[in-house]
């Protein structure tokens, strides 16, 4: 048995529900599908008068990737306007091994994945769902 | 006799595999089966002794290239039941349907209504819809019932004097239900209705006699066949395929070409322009004869006997829940099933830690899993060649994943 993907740090992320959720009045909801394999991410935020992340919240229909991505965005989104994201984006990309560099928290958690090429696009739907949300 | 499982899975290689240390339990047979040692020869034998085009070439290599893919044409019809020219090589099971939707499809008039159903497959909804948008048809869906069958009972209410064409999954690619033909028949020709079968599930577990079933078309995939992918079969009554415009134009399917008008090949030619997929087209004939030659009595007790292995082992884990017949009646060996609280892409990576192989989401029915609001089952797909071992290897897994996922 080889249990490499599901590490401790991914099952808490997904288990912590980090915003998970819905916002009342957002400025904006989006809702973003993976058509390969159905995971679907409802994703609410309030900007402030900035363009920052005032507040987030998600619905997560699919896997525990995703659902530890979305927690895992939550917790560090407020603050940050769509260059922040970005970086957070990156962040994930080179956990995946999709960009070369060194990963930080929370998205080092999903190093793991690097080894599962099909199941990247799972942790990658939330921050593409907040990427529309901040167009 | 008893089934010799041992004996059939000797003739799948990859069944013997270690990979990463893991033995391979493959129960994803419902998106592509494993392909035997007698396909391989066959696509091997055509590579090193007989390699060329067909049809149109005089040298020898070229004979036995033509010689040999019309003689798989003839394995394919045996297979179905039917008359050799009666048998369209396609790129897959999908590509058979497209077929049908464009050249039957172009036959239709606005008004015109197709009924499926809500089980379908994408492959069996979306070219419908392309051809909806073309040609101004209407679409009508049969309703599913809450174990997974296709509900016949609403079939009179949707079947009107419009109704041109019925087309359905024989067997269910989610719950492994088998359709009551007979009935669709029936019911269809009392309004003069025809009735086009996908029948990339059902295929796989033994020859039909498509004259018996009494439809008008029927398409399966090679690659769900035990044979090669990239090949497909369309089976439709001659005086349809007859009438109906070619799907793709180029060479081999024309009469008589000129600058100013082109005559078309009658069928199965018409349907098969350029050069086909003729080493694929060999593989599965070669499959057809290997399904011909197994104990079909004998491999579809034993898979009904691992259906009801895996679903005495689910009953016994906690939070698991069958989506389909519960019976053995009637059904196919795909079975679907949910895990409470963890979603069916991670039971099957975590069964795939087990060396077992499943296939977990939609499963292309994504309109099935919105009418019962599922984010998606995880699918056991069996084979003869499955076993005890494969099935108390996903029995482990599971149990193991609701353990550790929730």
């Amino acid at each position: 048995m080889n249990d490499q993907l599901y590490q401790e740090r991914i099952v808490a992320l997904a288990k912590a529900k980090t915003g998970a959720g819905k916002l009342e009045n957002p400025t904006k909801t989006v809702r973003r599908d993976n058509p390969l394999c159905g995971d679907r991410v409802i994703v609410d935020v309030k900007l402030d008068g900035e363009g920052r992340i005032a507040e987030i919240a998600h619905q997560v229909r699919g896997c525990l990737l995703c659902q530890a991505s979305a927690s895992a965005l939550s917790a560090v989104a407020v603050g940050r306007d769509a260059t922040g994201i970005a970086e957070l984006r990156h962040d994930a990309e080179r956990a995946l091994g999709r960009e070369p560099g060194e990963t930080h928290e929370p998205f080092s958690a999903f190093a793991p994945v690097a080894a599962h090429k099909s199941r990247q696009d799972c942790v990658l739907l939330p921050l593409e769902a907040l990427k529309d949300a901040l167009a | 006799m008893s089934f010799d499982v041992a004996a059939v899975r000797g003739q799948f290689p990859i069944l013997s595999e270690i990979i990463d240390g893991l033995p391979v339990h493959y129960l994803d047979n419902g998106a592509s089966a494993q392909t035997p040692l007698a396909v391989i020869d066959a696509v091997r034998h055509y590579e090193t002794t007989g390699r060329a085009n067909v049809l149109r070439g005089v040298h020898r290599l070229a004979e036995r290239a033509t010689e040999s893919y019309e003689n798989a044409r003839a394995q394919v019809a045996t297979f179905l039941g039917v008359p050799t020219m009666e048998i369209v090589f396609t790129g897959g099971c999908t590509a058979a349907i497209n077929l049908v939707a464009y050249s039957y499809g172009s036959l239709l008039k606005p008004g015109d209504r197709i009924l499926l159903s809500e089980i379908e497959h994408h492959s069996n909804i979306v070219p419908w819809q392309l051809l909806r948008s073309r040609a101004g048809i209407e679409l009508d869906m049969l309703p599913v019932t809450t174990d997974g069958r296709i509900d016949l009972e609403a079939l009179p209410r949707l079947l009107t004097p419009r109704t041109k064409l019925v087309s359905l999954a024989h067997v269910s690619n989610v719950t492994g239900a088998l359709l009551d033909v007979r009935a669709v028949v029936e019911a269809a020709k009392s309004v003069g209705a025809r009735v086009m079968l996908d029948g990339a599930q059902r295929a796989p577990h033994g020859p039909l006699d498509l004259p018996s079933l009494g439809v008008d078309f029927y398409a399966f995939a090679g690659h769900k066949a035990y044979g090669p992918n990239g090949i497909g079969v369309l089976w439709g009554r001659p005086e349809l395929l007859d009438a109906m415009p070619p799907f793709m134009g180029g060479g081999s399917m024309i009469g008589r070409v000129t600058l100013a008008e082109t005559t078309w090949a009658p069928s199965p030619r018409r349907f098969e322009a350029g050069t086909p997929a003729i080493g694929p087209a060999i593989g599965l004939g070669a499959a057809c004869a290997w399904m011909q030659a197994l104990d079909w009595t004998g491999a579809h007790d034993h898979e009904m006997a691992l259906v009801q292995r895996l679903m005495d082992g689910l009953q016994k884990i906690d939070g698991t829940q069958i989506f389909g017949p519960a019976s053995l009646q009637n059904r196919y060996p795909v079975v679907s099933f949910m895990l409470d609280g963890v979603h069916p892409h991670d039971v099957a990576q975590t069964l795939d830690s087990f060396g077992v192989a499943v296939r977990a989401g939609h499963h292309c029915a994504q309109p099935l899993m919105d009418r019962f609001d599922l984010d998606g089952t995880t699918r056991v797909s069996m084979a003869p060649y499955n076993d005890n071992s494969d099935i108390d290897a996903l029995l482990a897994g599971v149990a193991h994943a609701a353990k550790t996922l929730r």
